[in-house]
């Protein structure tokens, strides 16, 4: 698929390394956000205990969260670099796609998920189904 | 909540979750669509663009994604949230084939199929991952409080 590229775009490893760099940036920004969520605590029982205000705090309160959205920042951007050199009908479905995957490797290695079987099963048939589907 | 099971509310959350995403990705998309070319010369008709209809619609939606997305990370895994993110591309492809009379390829029904197989498959299981440190009972009232967990 990247091979197809006209001659225009960039080679096949430059566009590899983009949309390398948009998956990579994207899954570390869900990580982090993902573990500043698990260490705030159930949202609802904070808005439940403490409302709106207390919720609100608790999340912006969070290193981690910042961390997170820089990351999601910087993975938005490297998706607007990627599509000013690249077709789109590349970049979303491959950078959407892959990122599953990917989320499910770091969850298991940074936030110690338990993905068993059925995850990795569901992991691979929505990220198959996402290319198929965004392609 | 020992297994994880989930509340209606917060399949409620997961919907939201599913849905606002794609739909402020819409709305976003139509109201830029209906705008004259926007060039870096002016940048004012970027911000005047933000208080048309669809676009405020739009982000309106994405914020309401954002805000439902961090509620469901709040009490259910990254893997299992994540699924539901994607499944609302299932819904808007259903949407654009049954309300606007889009015509969906083999590949699109193809891929409908295998998320929603893959949804299936993570919905069955327990929403969250075991910890110890859940246990603990005053781990979160502490951070509701504001406070830092060691």
């Amino acid at each position: 698929m990247i091979l197809s590229s006209s001659s225009a775009h960039p080679g096949p490893w430059t566009a590899a390394a983009m949309v390398a760099a948009v998956v990579l940036l994207s899954t570390a920004g869900e990580v982090l956000t993902a573990a500043a969520m698990q260490s705030i605590g159930d949202l609802d029982e904070i808005r439940a205990r403490s409302g709106m205000k207390g919720a609100i705090r608790a999340v912006i309160t969070s290193p981690l969260f910042f961390a997170g959205v820089g990351f999601l920042a910087l993975a938005f951007f490297a998706l607007l670099f990627a599509l000013n050199h690249l077709d789109l009908s590349l970049v979303a479905p491959a950078s959407a796609s892959l990122t599953l995957v990917t989320n499910a490797i770091a969850a298991r290695l940074f936030l110690h998920e338990n993905v068993d079987r059925r995850r990795w099963a569901s992991a691979v048939f929505v990220c198959v189904g996402v290319y198929l589907l965004a392609h | 909540m020992s297994r994880h099971t989930l509340s209606p509310h917060q399949y409620l959350i997961l919907g939201l979750v599913s849905i606002c995403a794609p739909l402020g990705d819409t709305c976003l998309s139509r109201g830029m669509t209906h705008l004259p070319a926007i060039t870096l010369t002016h940048p004012g008709s970027l911000i005047s663009a933000v208080f048309t209809p669809w676009i405020a619609i739009g982000i309106a939606l994405l914020i309401g994604f954002f805000a439902s997305y961090l509620t469901a990370l709040s009490w259910a895994d990254l893997t299992y949230v994540l699924p539901a993110t994607a499944f609302g591309n299932v819904i808007v492809a259903l949407l654009s084939k049954f309300w606007l009379h889009e015509p969906i390829s083999l590949e699109r029904w193809t891929g409908i199929v295998l998320i929603t197989i893959g949804v299936g498959f993570v919905a069955q299981g327990p929403s969250r991952t075991e910890r110890p440190a859940e246990t603990s009972p005053d781990v979160r009232p502490a951070v509701a409080e504001g406070e830092r967990v060691p």
